[in-house]
């Protein structure tokens, strides 16, 4: 229970700027105050301010209004109570654990579009894989950007795992040859490859994308056994179009939602449930290496709307 | 980027075309689809509000619902409230736009120099790569530039801009070499390096002055509005180095948060341009519609590639052209302009009116309209193309093939492509990986290119009638007239495409 309560203020006090705006904005929007249509036109606002998309936004409003007439709603602490229930609601069971290989390395392909935050959520990763007692092995597949892997090996000094690289401007399908092998003969447990950002609309680097995916399956069975997408959780309604090509292009497995810190609206993670169903594993909630969570959803809402 | 945007702007005029006389009530239900477009695209809420409140008074005002041509009108008033949330003066008169051609605010110039540029933003935003961007832009200008790394936080960043620099002097040979200002020994973990980078970014002034730079770009951390101790060393970078302009770099792709962002930087800092990058993703464009509404900094550029060169400057109402589907045909002369000199064109137009152009002139046209970006991007710039090309698979391969055909010529069949027979077709075939016939047609059209330009420039009306058949029949202009456009879907969606633009012409 203590170590509940920990994560649960640990998270809280990542989402509190999500709280502050969204949620405690609901509440002081919504508590005692009798519900009419002018209420109802508020809450409207806010919800779409939040991400949560236009549709889900129409859906909870339409039932809310439904409900209101029909006199189920009455009060704005009702509202709460429904909008809770609601948004827990739209969670079924996902598995959201990371996929391990039954023997032999595991590979996690992580993508994303350009300015994520690929790199430091590896480091994330890196750090959370460490802690449970794993060895990590960085493939460093960004050969295009500036700086990127000089970015990962500062990362890996820090948290003291080894980095295999190619030479800037080389062959990331090459790059991430060299990574399996590597992980093979030195008999690591975990696997991550960082790789270039790149936008959904860019056919050709797409199809790089799909390019490195094979090659790492053709150097070792089932991977890679975990693909995934790191969104950042301010972009809009944008985020959607990326899992949809990057689910196509990679097979994403998961997401890992970066830099929800930042923004008053952890609503896109609904529109994400709504949209997809790749589940969201992670979140990203800082600028340390430990500021990862797993995402689960029940407490998430529970932390959105905690006092 | 717009593409639902347009779309859905599309649909209500089309809806609103089609009848004889319209109804308030249309025009509210058309603008319920207009303000959901408009809030899928991102656009924030309340300029969503503001938007739509306005357009219906100024429909309901001048009584839109009484003309005879009620789609037009909406349009019309339409681009006009677009323009201005751009940022842009509706009341210009759409002929000066050609006469603004190839200007740019751009940076200003101060005595003594150098000017300063600070960029801030967000993580990720795109900071570094936007400044290597604006210093190829002032390197082309001549104007002596320098980089300066401030940003001490995130791993690599130095290494990161230093490597940018290097590339932008070894991509673009014309203008003074671009310097770099860097201290790695300076950097450290994120929050602990707080306050250096005022130090950082004034021994890089020292070092400008000296060297005689005209303009320092600062690239600053990447940091959260929300970061309290990190705006404040934006704050006092801010104060030591009175740059003349600060420019805040916002992802395109952001979604409702992007005007608190905006708003929070521009509070601390009073930022006086805002620089939008990814523009070539599919963004709906929100942020654009947004940020200077909300801040009243307008947008003075935009990224749209990963390439150094790939930046615009911003124009409200040319945009806002592209948003309605109308297409930009200025930003398209002003891309020819910039890649072609006049003296060159001079040069090739009479050689073409000789019926002289040999296969060398061909090709480095060819180099040039690649240059000008992809095949996709000018098209989309033409009126009307751009919603037919949204389902389109645009075959930028297809200039890259006859390029290579064209080096696969010897020099002297270049210059008479006339002497070209079959084995030698067969020699460019195997040479460039390409099929005969596709060899064949390829002179073909070259031919009926130069026969045309020739009786286009001696012949009078009925010449360039005859030119512009035989050309038709030729199958148009190389590369045109192949089969560069797959349509993904039906061709259904093309042909609509064209019919409404007929439509709205009445």
């Amino acid at each position: 229970m203590g170590l509940f309560k920990s994560v649960v203020s640990k998270l809280r006090k990542g989402l509190d700027r999500t709280r502050e705006t969204f949620v405690a904005g609901l509440r002081s929007m919504l508590v005692g105050r009798k519900l009419d249509e002018a209420l109802i036109e508020e809450l409207e606002s806010r919800l779409i301010q939040s991400d949560v998309g236009v549709r889900t936004t129409t859906a909870l409003i339409t039932q809310i209004r439904a409900d209101y007439k029909s006199g189920q709603l009455a009060r704005g602490e009702d509202v709460l109570e429904f909008l809770k229930a609601e948004l827990k609601s739209r969670w079924p069971e996902a598995d959201r654990t990371l996929h391990f290989a039954d023997a032999g390395p595991t590979v996690i392909l992580v993508t994303g579009v350009n300015g994520a935050g690929k790199t430091t959520s590896i480091a994330k990763l890196c750090s959370q894989l460490r802690n449970e007692g794993r060895t990590v092995l960085l493939g460093a597949c960004d050969t295009f950007r500036a700086g990127a892997v000089r970015q990962l090996e500062i990362w890996a000094e820090r948290l003291g795992v080894e980095v295999v690289k190619g030479q800037q401007g080389g062959d990331p399908a090459a790059v991430a040859f060299d990574a399996c092998s590597a992980a093979v003969s030195r008999g690591v447990d975990v696997l991550i490859l960082d790789t270039a950002g790149r936008l959904h609309t860019q056919d050709p680097l797409m199809r790089q994308l799909t390019k490195i995916r094979s090659v790492a399956t053709k150097k070792i069975e089932g991977a890679p056994h975990e693909t995934l997408l790191v969104l950042d959780a301010t972009a809009g309604q944008n985020a959607l179009r990326q899992a949809e090509e990057f689910g196509k292009a990679a097979g994403v497995t998961g997401i890992f939602l970066a830099k929800l810190d930042g923004t008053a609206k952890g609503g896109i993670v609904v529109a994400i449930r709504e949209a997809t169903n790749i589940p969201v594993k992670f979140i990203g909630v800082g600028e340390t290496p430990d500021d990862i969570e797993p995402f689960d959803p029940e407490r998430f809402v529970e932390a959105m709307f905690a006092e | 980027m717009f593409d639902r945007l347009s779309d859905g702007f599309n649909n209500v005029f089309r809806k609103l075309s089609g009848q004889g006389s319209i109804s308030e009530k249309n025009i509210t239900d058309a603008m319920a689809e207009v303000r959901t477009a408009l809030l899928e695209a991102d656009v924030h809420y309340d300029v969503v509000k503001a938007f739509c409140d306005e357009v219906v008074a100024d429909v309901l005002g001048r009584e839109v619902t009484k003309s005879l041509k009620p789609g037009q009108e909406m349009i019309g008033i339409v681009h006009r409230r677009l323009v201005a949330l751009l940022g842009g003066d509706p009341d210009a008169d759409p002929q000066e736009a050609l006469k603004t051609l190839g200007t740019d605010r751009g940076i200003m110039k101060v005595s003594p120099p150098p000017t300063v540029v600070m960029m801030c933003g967000l993580q990720g935003s795109g900071k570094t790569t936007t400044c290597g961007k604006l210093a190829a832009m002032l390197k082309k200008q001549g104007r002596k530039t320098m980089v300066c790394a401030a940003d001490l936080q995130r791993p690599a960043a130095i290494e990161q801009l230093h490597t940018v620099v290097e590339h932008v002097n070894k991509q673009f040979t014309q203008g003074p070499t671009v310097l770099f200002h860097g201290e790695p020994d300076k950097a450290a973990e994120y929050g602990k390096a707080v306050n250096v980078a005022v130090k950082v970014c004034q021994r890089a002034l020292d070092e400008a002055r000296q060297q005689g730079v005209d303009v320092l770009i600062l690239d600053t951390a990447g940091r959260l509005h929300v970061n309290d101790e990190l705006m404040t060393e934006l704050h006092l970078v801010n104060r030591a180095m009175m740059p003349h302009h600060i420019f805040l770099v916002v992802d395109a792709m952001t979604g409702q948060d992007a005007v608190n962002s905006a708003k929070a930087f521009h509070e601390r800092l009073t930022v006086d341009g805002v620089i939008l990058t990814k523009f070539d993703s599919d963004t709906r464009g929100g942020a654009a519609l947004s940020v200077k509404q909300v801040t009243g900094a307008p947008i003075r550029y935009i990224g749209v590639g990963e390439k150094l060169d790939q930046i615009e400057p911003f124009h409200p109402e040319r945009m806002a052209g592209r948003i309605l589907g109308m297409g930009d045909v200025v930003s398209l002369v002003e891309k020819a302009q910039q890649e072609v000199s006049e003296e060159d064109a001079a040069k090739l137009s009479e050689k073409m009116a000789r019926g002289e152009m040999t296969m060398d002139d061909f090709l480095s046209q060819l180099r040039t309209l690649r240059r000008m970006g992809s095949m996709k991007q000018l098209l989309g710039l033409l009126p009307g193309v751009g919603s037919m090309l949204k389902d389109a698979d645009v075959d930028e391969g297809q200039l890259k093939r006859i390029e290579a055909m064209i080096q696969s010529m010897t020099a002297e069949e270049r210059a008479h492509p006339k002497i070209i027979h079959a084995p030698r077709r067969r020699r460019i075939a195997e040479g460039s990986g390409s099929e005969q016939p596709a060899v064949g047609q390829l002179i073909k059209q070259f031919d009926a290119i130069n026969k045309m330009a020739k009786s286009m420039a001696g012949a009078g009306g009925a010449g360039r009638i005859a030119a512009a058949r035989q050309m038709a029949s030729a199958g148009g202009m190389p590369g045109m007239g192949l089969p560069m456009m797959k349509t993904k879907g039906s061709t259904k969606q093309a042909k609509r495409g064209v019919k409404q633009r007929k439509k709205r012409k009445h």
